[in-house]
C-alpha cells in the first residue's frame, strides 16, 4: 500500500527533486550533523556560504552524532559533522569512510542548580561525578546516544560510578529539552557550552574547563563503500571547504555579536586532541 | 504566561509584517497536507463506499481494519516511508527522502484509513434502499451512486476534513521524512518543534498559531463549499 503510494505520486512528478538536483538545478548532498549544530544556529550561518562558493546544495539532517554515524555506515548520508570521537575511530576503522579531518573545539560543562546541593562547584570533573552519585543528587541524561550523551557515558566510567535509577534519569531528548526537565527537577546534567550559552533554563556552571570536558567536532566522508548512492565529490567539497579559511574564520566569529563570546574555536589543521 | 501573551504577538507580527519565511513555510505545509488529504480521499472514498456497499469476503475485517488505521502513528509510518525510500531501500533511485514528495507520501499513508473508515461510516448511514430506488428510476449504477455521495455529502466532507485535521497537525511522519530543511521541508509542526528545542517558545507557539488559522481558513472554505 505505501509502496502503491510512493509510486504513484512519484510517476505523477510532483514537486521532488531529482537526487542530484536541488531547487535550483544544483547538486545536492545530504550533510547528517549533530542538533547542537543546528539548535546553535551555526548551519544557517555556514551552509549558504557553502552552497554559494562550492554550488553544492545541502540537506542538512539534524541528529544525535550516534544516529548521523549509522547514516554514514549505511550510506544514506555523504558527510558527516560529528562530535562522538570514540563512535567516531571505530566506525572509521571499518574502513567504509574516507578522510576524518578535525573541524572545531568547544567544551562541555556540568550545569546544577545555583545552590548546589552534592557540593560540586569547582571540583575536577570526576570527583564532581563521584560526589553526585554518593549524594544520589538527581542527574538528567540526554539518553539519546548524542555525543554529548557518550561523553557524559565515559565521564561516569573513569569517575567509577555506574549510575541508575532513582537519582539517575534519562530524558531521550535533545539537549535543549533536557536542560528544561535538569531545571525544572533541580538537577544536574552535562550540556555542550554552545547550548548552556544559547539557552541556560537557570542553571549553573558547576564545572568546567577540565581536559575531559573537550568537545571536538571531526567531518568525516563517507565513500561509494558504503552505499553505491554516496556522492564522494559532495563529501569532499564539504570536508575541504568546511576545513578552509572561510569557513574556519566564520566558525570563530560566530557567536560573538549574540553571546559575547564565541560558541565553538576553529581548529582545523592543528593536532587532534583526541588521537592516539 | 509571558510566553503566550508573546507568541500571540509573533504570531500576529509573522503573518502581517509579510515575514517571507513564514509565509513559505505556510504555503508548503498546506501544499502538502492538501495533497495528501487529495490522495487519502481518491484512494480511501472507494474504499469505504464499497465497504459500506458491497458483501465481499473480509468486509468487516478491512472495516476494522480502517478503524484502527485512524489511530496509526505518524512516527511509525514515516519510520516505514523513510526505509523504503532510503538510497539503499526499494525506492531509492527514487532519490525522494527529505523532499515535499516524501511528506506528501507519508502524510496520505495516515490520512487514507481516516478516509476510509468515515466514508464508510457515512455511507452506512443513507438509507440501504436508496440505491435500490434510484436504479428503479432508471438511474445507472454510477449515476446512483453519485446520488447516493450528493446525499452523504457533509459526513463525506467532514471524513475529508478529519483527515486533513490528522495530517496537518503530525509532526514525527513530517520530520522524519522531510528532515525539516530550512527553505524545502520545514511545515509549521516541525518549525515549532525546532523553535522549542532552540528555547525560542514565542517563535514556536506563533507556528502553533499560524497553524490553527491555517486549519480554520481551510475548514471555513470547505464548509462554506458544503453547505450552500
Amino acid at each position: 500500500m505505501v509502496l502503491a503510494v510512493v509510486l504513484a505520486v512519484a510517476a505523477c512528478g510532483g514537486p521532488a527533486a531529482g537526487p542530484a538536483a536541488g531547487p535550483s538545478g544544483e547538486r545536492t548532498l545530504i550533510l547528517a550533523t549533530t542538533t547542537s549544530t543546528q539548535d546553535s544556529g551555526l548551519l544557517d550561518e555556514l551552509l549558504p556560504a557553502f552552497t554559494e562558493a562550492t554550488g553544492w546544495a545541502v540537506k542538512p539532517v539534524a541528529v544525535g552524532s550516534g544516529q548521523a554515524i549509522e547514516m554514514g555506515r549505511r550510506g544514506e548520508a555523504d558527510v558527516l559533522l560529528v562530535h562522538s570521537p570514540a563512535a567516531e575511530e571505530e566506525y572509521v576503522a571499518e574502513g567504509t569512510a574516507g578522510r576524518r579531518l578535525l573541524v572545531m573545539h568547544n567544551d562541555f560543562v556540568l550545569l546544577g542548580p545555583e545552590d548546589d546541593p552534592a557540593g560540586v562547584r569547582g571540583l575536577p570533573v570526576d570527583e564532581a561525578m563521584r560526589r553526585i552519585a554518593e549524594t544520589q543528587a538527581v542527574f538528567v541524561s540526554r539518553g539519546d546516544e548524542s555525543g554529548t550523551h557518550s561523553r557524559e557515558l565515559s565521564l561516569w566510567e573513569e569517575a567509577g560510578v555506574t549510575p541508575g535509577a532513582p537519582w539517575y534519569q534519562e530524558t531521550g531528548q535533545g539537549m535543549g529539552a533536557t536542560l528544561r526537565v535538569a531545571a525544572e527537577k533541580g538537577g544536574y546534567t552535562l550540556a555542550d557550552r554552545g547550548t548552556y550559552l544559547t539557552q541556560s533554563a537557570g542553571l549553573a556552571v558547576l564545572v568546567e574547563g577540565d581536559p575531559g570536558l573537550l568537545n571536538v567536532y571531526h567531518v568525516i566522508e563517507v565513500t561509494e563503500r558504503a552505499g553505491e548512492r554516496v556522492q564522494p565529490e559532495g563529501a569532499a567539497a564539504f570536508a575541504d571547504w568546511i576545513t578552509g579559511q572561510d569557513a574556519q574564520q566564520r566558525i570563530g566569529e560566530f557567536g560573538w555579536e549574540t553571546y559575547g563570546q564565541p560558541l565553538f574555536v576553529p581548529d582545523a589543521g592543528k593536532p587532534d586532541p583526541t588521537a592516539g | 504566561m509571558d510566553v503566550l501573551v508573546d507568541g500571540v504577538a509573533q504570531a500576529l507580527s509573522l503573518l502581517f509584517s509579510g515575514d517571507q519565511e513564514t509565509w513559505a513555510i505556510t504555503l508548503l505545509t498546506l501544499r502538502v497536507s492538501l495533497g495528501a488529504t487529495l490522495i487519502a480521499a481518491l484512494v480511501g472514498a472507494p474504499i469505504g463506499m464499497a465497504i459500506a456497499l458491497g458483501s465481499f469476503p473480509g468486509r468487516r475485517l478491512l472495516l476494522a481494519a480502517a478503524n484502527t488505521g485512524m489511530g496509526l502513528p505518524p512516527v511509525v509510518v514515516g519510520l516505514v516511508v523513510t526505509v523504503l525510500l532510503w538510497r539503499s531501500g526499494p525506492l531509492g533511485s527514487l532519490g525522494l527522502l527529505y523532499t515535499p514528495t516524501a511528506m506528501v507520501v507519508a502524510q496520505a499513508v495516515i490520512a487514507t484509513p481516516v478516509v476510509v473508515a468515515l466514508v464508510a461510516a457515512a455511507v452506512q448511514q443513507v438509507d440501504r434502499e436508496f440505491l435500490v430506488q434510484m436504479q428503479g428510476l432508471g438511474a445507472t449504477r454510477l449515476r446512483a451512486l453519485l446520488a447516493l455521495a450528493a446525499e452523504a455529502r457533509l459526513p463525506l466532507l467532514a471524513a475529508a476534513m478529519a483527515a486533513f485535521g490528522a495530517v496537518v497537525s503530525e509532526v514525527g511522519a513530517a520530520q522524519m521524512v522531510g528532515g525539516n530543511i530550512a527553505g524545502q521541508t520545514r511545515v509549521l509542526t516541525t518549525a515549532a518543534v525546532l523553535a522549542t528545542s532552540r528555547g525560542e517558545f514565542g517563535l514556536a507557539i506563533a507556528f502553533g498559531l499560524v497553524l490553527l488559522l491555517l486549519a480554520f481558513a481551510v475548514n471555513v472554505v470547505v464548509t462554506l463549499a458544503g453547505q450552500r
